[in-house]
């Protein structure tokens, strides 16, 4: 994170009437950074995402990429491409000529376009269809024209608008894998946008949870997941047991909200002492469920009857069988201090998603 | 689901339709035929028979070709100018939404909605108040006026139909907003804007009453037939300028017919 | 790849003329590239059109000054009041009644071909047959009527027709029939009323057809499911589904009917319709504020109709 960033966002709002789509965000971006902006719908990424493309103008604040303000710059003249989630194919040119678009836009020679539409193609492994039309490709051949007509301008700075989003799993899961070399391999800013977290924890640097028109945090995958700093992004982000303030004082100590992650959370005897580096509760198993790789259970605390932590263990050695047979019984929780993470509440608007 | 007596309910309606069907179409073909016939005098049917002789006399009648010289003329300038105000406005209301959105659709559509002799009184009186001459430019006033709704409402059409990332994908690739509409917009509505100039030409080509109301002296061709329907004398000439005006609005109906079609299917 | 992995922004971009200049501008003003773009037609239809109506609206507030012959510019009712002599009411009644039988025979004749389309033709028939409906639509309106003048003439295709068939007496009756009879066919409202409803009813079928093609096949097929019968799911199902559409081209046919004035003046006698009496008005005889205010009357019968059309859903037909 030296120099200068590849994308800064100061202040910047974005309102459509009453509505704060973008509310107050700053937000750097380092040049060649897998950046991933998550958020349910609606929670502002995408808005985000048109702003730094050019297509909406921010109510308020400045965008800076590279260092220059383009606020006022229409998209035609930012050095910013984009793929669509809808992929936006021009349906009456062939592939090549879709790929070749922005070339002979800028005037580029006939013969310096061919050659780069040509190792396009071969960069996102689609060799041979530069003849047909958009119409007679399949979902993920037309993600990987997008990604080549956008990539094809030697953009400084790559933006993708959950660009996955229409492709089956096992298609996703491949592409995901793809976009990430590619990416290695041009060394361009990419800027992702998604509502999907796995995605997001496997592709990206960083990540910014998007909520309600603002960011609730930035960090690496870890840092997000490992320590999620709003119960927004601990809910949204993975699955996490909140404990609100009067349920988290008998355990902890203190009077602050708390996130711990079902896994992090072993089962012991109800008798059994807890370590000094370690915090821990005691809980009745309300109900088991096994889910073949691991086995969730809900444990009502004995300190606070109407709280339920859910707890996911491995199945290392267990079996179906064995693990019903806890249903009902008085057992011990600890779990690393660490891993109880304390919340702020100063942004916390809406609570658990 | 085919129930038993679905079989002679159908033979029943689908000879209904053919009768509706060949109601809407035997004058036609009987303008044909009459185009032909030998007699002079009178509408007698059967022909007593069948003569190429009045071609070659309408080919003679030069107002019958000052007629339809002026028609096309016209036709292409009202179509030329409706081209320009439909796009325009179908551009500027597909997307956005303001006040006055909805009136504007609405005014658009009222030439023809409203009875065409409202609208050809109005233009006369306002050009009478406005003390300009009647011409071949008011005539084209008139025209543009009602032939601004079949473009407008075609374009507007095919621009819903239009993936809109489509135009942001292009400018940010770089093209400006007139490489944009060369580029991706034009080849987009192309056939719809082309369908609804032909159904423009052939609706200014056919108008009449609006017409009679804002021509001088000129004659348009369907002037030219509404006058020669009250001349009895001129019966066969007639027939066969009557049979070469259907063919002639036949072209733009087909071709618009077929411009609209490409892309649905 | 080295040429995709080595990072050059290219900065310096072609063609920065004034086109794109100009559109840039446009771009980060939207409102003023709004107006650019509704300028022109506001200017033409806006000004221009709803102008010259305005201004005929205003004609029909001043009156004709029945000695000097010259149109008074003073604020009146009187001419609408004139509206009210028995002649002119005689001639609204006529109109309305015409356009109402047109419309409604229009419906009955179209629907069994709109429904033919819709329900049971090929999709290459259903082609064919749009086209068949299309080519009348669009093709020369004085040239169908003068058809028709070919048709209905006292030496033409129907006398000879009904001759061939002994059917003369028939159509002798039907002449002679008060009120709608005539000297011949092509001089009488039976006349006026047959072609009419030939000129207009291409506007019927479209839209009931595009009504019928909306009408999802699994709601019929739940009525037939459910124990309905055809005709019971024709009449509870397919036709209120419909409705709207007959609605949509019932506007058509009827406003279209109540502004004509070719063809009565060509097939009718010397009592007037609406059409022809504006133009005779505004004419020879000279009475600008008549023709205006007759004017109106349709204009409002129509604003009536469309109001109770909209309540029937009609707007979302068309």
């Amino acid at each position: 994170m030296n120099g200068v960033p590849a994308v800064r966002l100061a202040q910047v709002s974005r309102h459509f009437g009453a509505v704060k789509a973008v509310d107050a965000v700053s937000l750097d971006v380092a040049d060649g950074e897998f950046f991933s902006m998550l958020g349910p719908s609606g929670s502002g990424k995408t808005t985000c995402l048109r702003l730094i493309a050019g297509f909406e103008r921010p109510t308020t604040g400045q965008i800076l990429l590279h260092g220059r303000d383009v606020s006022a710059t229409p998209p035609y003249d930012r050095d910013v491409n984009t793929v669509f989630q809808d992929y936006a194919l021009f349906p009456h040119m062939t592939v090549g000529e879709n790929i070749a678009y922005g070339l002979m836009i800028r005037k580029v020679p006939k013969r310096e376009r061919e050659q780069r539409v040509g190792e396009m193609l071969t960069l996102v492994r689609l060799p041979d269809i530069e003849g047909r039309k958009p119409a007679q490709l399949s979902g993920g051949q037309r993600q990987r024209v997008a990604l080549a007509r956008a990539l094809i301008n030697r953009p400084s700075l790559l933006l993708l608008d959950e660009p996955l989003g229409a492709l089956d799993l096992k298609l996703r899961q491949q592409m995901q894998v793809e976009l990430k070399t590619i990416q290695k391999q041009v060394g361009i800013t990419f800027i992702f946008v998604t509502h999907d977290q796995e995605e997001a924890l496997t592709m990206s640097d960083r990540i910014a949870v998007f909520n309600l028109g603002r960011i609730e945090q930035v960090g690496t995958p870890a840092d997000v997941y490992e320590r999620p700093t709003t119960a927004f992004v601990a809910g949204f982000v993975g699955t996490s047991n909140m404990l609100a303030p009067s349920a988290a004082r008998p355990i902890a100590g203190h009077d602050a909200p708390l996130s711990i992650r079902p896994e992090k959370i072993r089962i012991v005897d109800a008798d059994a002492p807890i370590p000094p580096d370690c915090q821990g509760a005691v809980g009745v198993v309300r109900d088991v469920m096994y889910l073949g790789m691991y086995t969730r259970y809900l444990v009502t605390l004995d300190t606070d009857r109407t709280v339920d932590l859910a707890v996911v263990q491995q199945n290392l050695d267990t079996s179906s069988a064995d693990v019903q047979r806890v249903k009902g019984q008085r057992v011990g929780l600890i779990w690393r201090r660490d891993d109880a993470r304390i919340l702020r509440t100063d942004l916390d608007r809406s609570g658990v998603p | 689901m085919r129930s038993d007596n679905q079989a002679p309910r159908a033979f029943g309606l689908s000879l209904a339709a053919f009768a509706v069907l060949v109601f809407l179409h035997f004058p036609i073909w009987l303008i044909a035929l009459y185009a032909f016939t030998t007699e002079e005098a009178s509408f007698t049917f059967p022909p007593p028979g069948l003569t190429l002789e009045w071609f070659g006399v309408l080919f003679q009648r030069s107002d019958f070709w000052n007629a339809l010289g002026l028609s096309l003329v016209v036709a292409l300038l009202s179509t030329a100018i409706a081209v320009i105000l439909g796009t325009s406005t179908a551009l500027a209301i597909y997307r956005s939404r303001f006040f006055g959105r909805d009136a504007i659709a609405l005014m658009i559509i009222l030439p023809i909605a409203l009875p065409g002799i409202v609208t050809g009184i109005a233009l006369r009186s306002a050009l009478n108040l406005s003390g300009l001459n009647f011409s071949f430019w008011t005539i084209v006033i008139g025209h543009a006026t009602f032939c601004v709704v079949t473009v407008y409402n075609n374009v507007v059409a095919r621009l819903r139909r239009t993936n809109y990332s489509q135009i942001e994908a292009s400018m940010d690739l770089g093209a400006s907003i007139t490489q944009t509409f060369r580029h991706v917009i034009l080849p987009n509505i192309a056939t719809a804007l082309l369908a609804g100039a032909m159904l423009s030409f052939a609706l200014s080509f056919d108008e009449v009453i609006v017409t009679t109301f804002t021509a001088g002296q000129q004659q348009t061709l369907p002037i030219w037939v509404y006058s020669q329907l009250q001349r009895p004398r001129d019966r066969p000439v007639t027939n066969v300028a009557a049979l070469f005006v259907i063919a002639t609005t036949f072209i733009p109906i087909l071709l618009a017919y077929r411009f609209t079609r490409a892309r649905t299917e | 790849m080295s040429a995709v992995g080595t990072l050059t922004p290219e900065t310096a971009r072609p063609s920065d003329g004034l086109l794109r200049r100009i559109g840039t501008a446009f771009y980060r003003r939207p409102v003023l590239a709004l107006i650019a773009l509704l300028l022109p037609t506001l200017l033409w239809i806006g000004v221009i059109y709803l102008g010259s109506l305005s201004a005929l609206l205003v004609q029909s507030f001043f009156y004709l000054d029945g000695f000097s012959g010259r149109v008074i510019r003073e604020f009146t009712l009187r001419t609408y009041g004139e509206l009210l002599l028995q002649q002119n009411i005689d001639i609204f009644v006529r109109t309305i009644g015409m356009a109402a039988a047109v419309t409604f025979v229009s419906g009955l004749l179209a629907f069994p071909l709109a429904y033919y389309m819709a329900r049971f033709a090929s999709e290459r028939m259903r082609a064919l047959l749009y086209l068949g409906v299309m080519v009348p639509l669009w093709s020369s309106y004085l040239v169908r009527i003068y058809a028709w003048k070919l048709i209905l003439a006292q030496e033409g295709i129907v006398v000879w027709l009904a001759n061939l068939l002994g059917l003369q007496g028939a159509l002798d009756w039907l002449l002679a029939l008060p009120g709608i009879g005539g000297p011949s066919l092509s001089f009488s409202y039976i006349g006026v009323f047959v072609v009419f409803v030939y000129i207009w009813m291409p506007y019927m079928i479209l839209p009931i057809h595009a009504a019928l093609e909306r009408v999802p096949r699994s709601v019929i097929e739940a009525s037939a499911d459910l124990g309905g019968r055809p005709g019971y799911t024709f009449r509870r199902v397919i036709l209120p589904l419909a409705f709207p559409g007959v609605v949509a081209g019932s506007i058509f046919t009827f406003s279209l009917t109540l502004g004509d004035y070719i063809i009565p003046g060509v097939f009718g006698n010397s009592s007037y319709f609406i059409g022809q009496a504006v133009f005779v008005q505004q004419g020879t005889a000279g009475n600008i504020p008549l023709a205006a205010a007759l004017t109106v009357v349709p204009v409002v019968v129509m604003g009536v109709y469309l109001l109770f059309a909209r309540r029937l859903g009609a707007f979302d037909a068309i």
